[in-house]
Formats: structure tokens, sequence, C-alpha cells
């Protein structure tokens, strides 16, 4: 006699809860996952990294200040510093010290060449109202009217290439993340085929048995998007892990100037697996209704 | 009894539990496999559907649990053109027919009482409205005491009465076998031939499609034979039960 008792009976399932091929879907799928938050924390810290240095060329200007006449270059500058002291839209203004002007231009002349005999020009670095900067043509015209021979540098030429840059960087970044989670899609779309392939006979009980297509599709949708959204913890955890790396590897500015990554950006990878869930559901959806209407 | 719909006693297809007028099937663009068929099933009535291998026997059984569709002619199930029925509605009158297959087609992963339970299930019954139900009709298929069993630990027999089970726990109108006696031994093919007689008496339609001559002649039921996708033979063939 049988110990089984129906009255403890818990059903089962509708399909498999196991399948030797879901390690290495969750493997392929994790790993797209890896990928795309990777890319998201590389197109963070490129956008930070070029509205860093956006704003610092944005917010500055260099006075080049050639002394004339009698006039020494020490005096021409601190001429022009006060010229430009309290200009609308004038911050902070620095008449450089002659070292370092002459640091800027020892890598074209060498050591060896004696600065003090050369008109070597001297530099004031004008800080800018953030908000309302001042124009170049506004510091010319205070620089022209003290009699100065100055050109204003305001690093436009430098902040368009920055920018330009910096814009291809973002939507290469985002161009490459749209192509991993269509690859993941498309991954788990043909998972899908494979697994409805696979478990005909059991699509075909069930729709015997008076399953509605939409109540097997729906099986294999929560299926699939159970195991993509695991796959995306796996494949977030380890890009934030990667992230964490990197920051602590470059101390305090993260792994270098260049790609500064803060440990707010790793609150990037969260919405991974849910992405990952619902990018299979909507794959795997769509995939079960066609095959199961073909099978029918 | 089968009946021509173009006898004078034919069945009007609203009477009939299931009627062909001039069907014809084909797969894709491939030959016709069942050609202009034209017969009718009384409720109640028990048939076996004969012929060689390749007549069109399980082509016929697929239109009936509507897993194919003619491409000639008019088919009514249970009083309605299927034709115009929406696929929508084809769960509902799915879960009105019972299929049996010859190799079973028992979910692997399920146990024997979870395989019964299914249709009920997926009909959105709750499990305290039918446990008792499907332990009841595993005790009368003889598997009492193989309910946590799981399929492949069955014997060839034991799976078909499994299989029968499953079919008839919603208590379908029509019942439809494919060989059901194709992989079990003769003594166990005529224990499951009085599972089938037992289902008629209580009410549902039965049609079983064999190979099995002898188990035909034993029943003394009523044929229909299909030769190369014509029938070509509508009535008893002999022999008493």
């Amino acid at each position: 006699m049988s110990d089984f008792d129906p009255g403890r009976w818990k059903p089962a399932p509708f399909l498999p809860e196991t399948d030797a091929r879901d390690g290495s879907l969750i493997f392929v799928v994790a790993t797209l996952c890896f990928l795309a938050c990777l890319t998201a924390l590389t197109v963070l810290a490129t956008d930070r990294a070029a509205r860093g240095w956006s704003d610092q060329l944005t917010g500055q200007a260099t006075v080049i200040v050639r002394a004339k006449g009698s006039e020494t270059p020490d005096s021409a500058a601190a001429r022009a510093a006060e010229a430009l002291s309290g200009l609308p839209g004038v911050g902070e203004v620095r008449a450089l010290e002659k070292e370092k002007a002459e640091a800027l231009i020892a890598p074209w002349l060498g050591d060896t060449a004696d600065l003090d005999d050369l008109p070597v020009p001297r530099l004031v670095a004008v800080d800018l109202d953030p908000k309302a900067p001042a124009t170049p043509q506004s510091l010319d015209k205070a620089l022209k009217a003290q009699g100065l021979d100055a050109v204003v540098d305001d690093h436009s030429i430098w902040l368009k290439d920055i920018q330009r840059a910096a814009g291809i960087a973002r939507w290469i970044g985002v161009g490459v993340f749209v192509l991993i989670a269509a690859a993941a899609g498309a991954v788990v779309a043909f998972a899908t085929r494979a697994g409805l392939t696979a478990r005909h006979e059991v699509v075909e009980v069930l729709h015997l048995a008076g399953a509605e297509d939409t109540f097997i599709a729906r099986l294999f949708q929560m299926r699939f998007a159970r195991m993509a959204a695991l796959a995306g913890l796996f494949g977030a955890g380890g890009a934030a892990i990667m992230g964490a790396i990197l920051r602590l590897m470059g101390g305090g500015q993260g792994l270098t100037p260049v790609l500064p990554i803060v440990w707010t950006d790793l609150l990037a990878v969260l919405p991974c697996p849910v992405a990952a869930g619902l990018v299979a559901a909507v794959a795997a959806r769509l995939t079960a209704q066609s095959l199961i209407a073909k099978m029918t | 009894m089968s009946r021509q719909p173009h006898d004078e006693q034919a069945l009007d297809a609203d009477d009939a539990i299931l009627a062909f007028d001039d069907v014809s099937m084909r797969y894709g663009r491939g030959p016709e496999t069942l050609k202009d068929l034209t017969f009718s099933l009384e409720p109640g009535s028990f048939h076996f559907l004969t012929g060689a291998s390749g007549a069109g026997k399980s082509s016929l059984l697929k239109l009936i649990y509507l897993a194919a569709k003619p491409s000639k002619g008019l088919m009514h199930l249970f009083g309605q053109d299927v034709s115009t029925v929406p696929p929508k509605q084809q769960p509902m009158l799915r879960r009105r027919i019972g299929v049996v297959f010859q190799e079973f087609r028992l979910l692997d992963h399920m146990s024997a009482f979870d395989n019964v339970a299914l249709p009920l299930r997926i009909a959105g019954r709750k499990p305290d409205s039918y446990r008792q139900d499907v332990a009841e009709l595993l005790a009368w298929v003889g598997l009492r005491s193989r309910m946590h069993a799981m399929p492949a630990t069955l014997a060839g027999g034991e799976k078909q009465r499994l299989a029968i089970a499953r079919a008839v726990v919603n208590r379908p109108d029509i019942l439809l076998a494919d060989e059901p006696t194709g992989n079990v031994d003769h003594e166990m093919g005529l224990r499951i031939l009085r599972l089938f007689v037992e289902l008629n008496r209580l009410g549902t339609t039965v049609l079983i499609a064999t190979h099995d001559q002898d188990l035909v002649a034993r029943s003394g039921k009523p044929v229909l034979h299909l030769e190369d996708g014509r029938l070509t033979q509508l009535g008893p063939i002999g022999g008493a039960s």
C-alpha cells in the first residue's frame, strides 16, 4: 500500500524546475549583464571627467601680458590684474610668478637656455563667475583701456574639442549598452525557443488538457524572467565589485583622474536584475506565443 | 451508431456529439491525408477507428481534438461549427475532450497524482475540491498504491492506465484513444478495453483508433475503417464482447 496522503499533496510546478542548459544560459546572460553594467559605469565616469574638464576650462581665462617700453613684465602683469579685478563676471585674478611662466615654456627651450635674456610674457589667471562669466571681449576691452599689450585666452578651442570628445564617448557608451541589452534579449529569445522545442511534449500536453496559449506562454515567461533576473543579479554584483576595486585602486580620485568613479556610481547597476528580467520576460513571451501558435 | 448525414436517419449536426460533412485535411501543401469524410457520432456511442498505418487514423483524431484544421468541409463538435469557434474559446472545447496516446505523453517531472490532477488545475479548480476525486480515480484504474510514483518508474500498463485516468478526470464528453493498447500486452489490452467500456457506460462517447483487430472483434463495437484517407466501412465487424 502507498503511504501517499492526498490531503497533504502539494501541486508540482507545471514546467520542470531544472534543465541542464539553465546553467550555461545564466552564465551567458550574467556575462552580458556584467558587460552592460561596466559600460554604464564607464559612461558615467567618462561623463564626469568631461564635465570636470569643461567646468575647469569654462570657469577660467588666461591673459598673456607682454611688457611695453621700459615697463617691467612684473609691473605689466600687476596692472593687468588690477584692470580685470572687479569687472562684472570676474572673480579672483592672480598674476602668476615669473617662474610659472618660465616653467610653461621650459619644455620647448630646454634647461640650458638663459630665460633672463628672453622677453618671456607674464601670465594672469582669471577666475570667472560660473553663473554669468565675463566675455573675452569685455576682458580685452578692459586691458586695452589700460594700454596693455595682452592676449585673452578663454580656452574655447580646447573646450569644444573636449565637449565633442565627451559627447562621442557618451554616445559610444550608450550604443554599446543598447547592443549588449539587445544581445541579452536575443540570447533569452533563443533559449526560450530551445526550451520550448525541448519541452514540445509538455506544451502539447498542457494544450490538450485545455490550457490557453497565454497560460502556457506565461509559464515560460515567468521561468525565463526569473532566470534572467538571477543572472542580472550576478552580473550587476560582479560589475559593482569591479567598480569598487577600480575606485579603491585609484585612491581618492578613482583609478585615474581620467576615469573618476565615485561610490554613488555603483548604484547604477541596481536596475540591472529588473531590466534583465523584463527583457527576458518580453522576449520569452513573444517567442513562446509565436511558437505555440505554430505548434497547434 | 455512426451514420452518414445524407441518410434519412442521419443525425442533425446539432444533435451529434461529432459530425463531419465532406471533410478533407492536408498538412501544409502536401497531398490530402483525409478525403471527403462524412459521418457523425451519437452522444454516448462507442466506436473503433481502424485502418493500416498511414491510413489517416491519427490525423482524424487530431482534427477532433483540435490540433489540426480541416482543409475542406464542415466539422461540428458538440453542436458547434469548429471553424467559427474563436481561438480563445478553443481551450474550453478541448476541456470537453479526453485524449489517450500510445506513447502515454505523461509529464515525467510530475508524480502520478500530479499528472491526473493536471487538467483540473488548468481548469482553475482548487486542490481541496478534487484531491479525493483524483485519489479515487487512481484507485479505479488500479494505481492506488502508485499515486506518488514518477512515470519513469511505472510499467507500460500502469502508464497507460495513468494516461486514461488523466484523460477522463475532467469528465470529458468524448474520449479519444490513439493505439491505447499498442505498448501493452494482450492481457493488459483487455483490461484497458474494460476501462473504456465502463467509461462509455457512464455516458462518455468513446472513439479508439487501433490496429488490434482481435480487440475490435472481442468488443463487438461499431467500426469506422479508413483506407488511404477515405472512410470505407461504417458499422460493426462482428464478434461478441
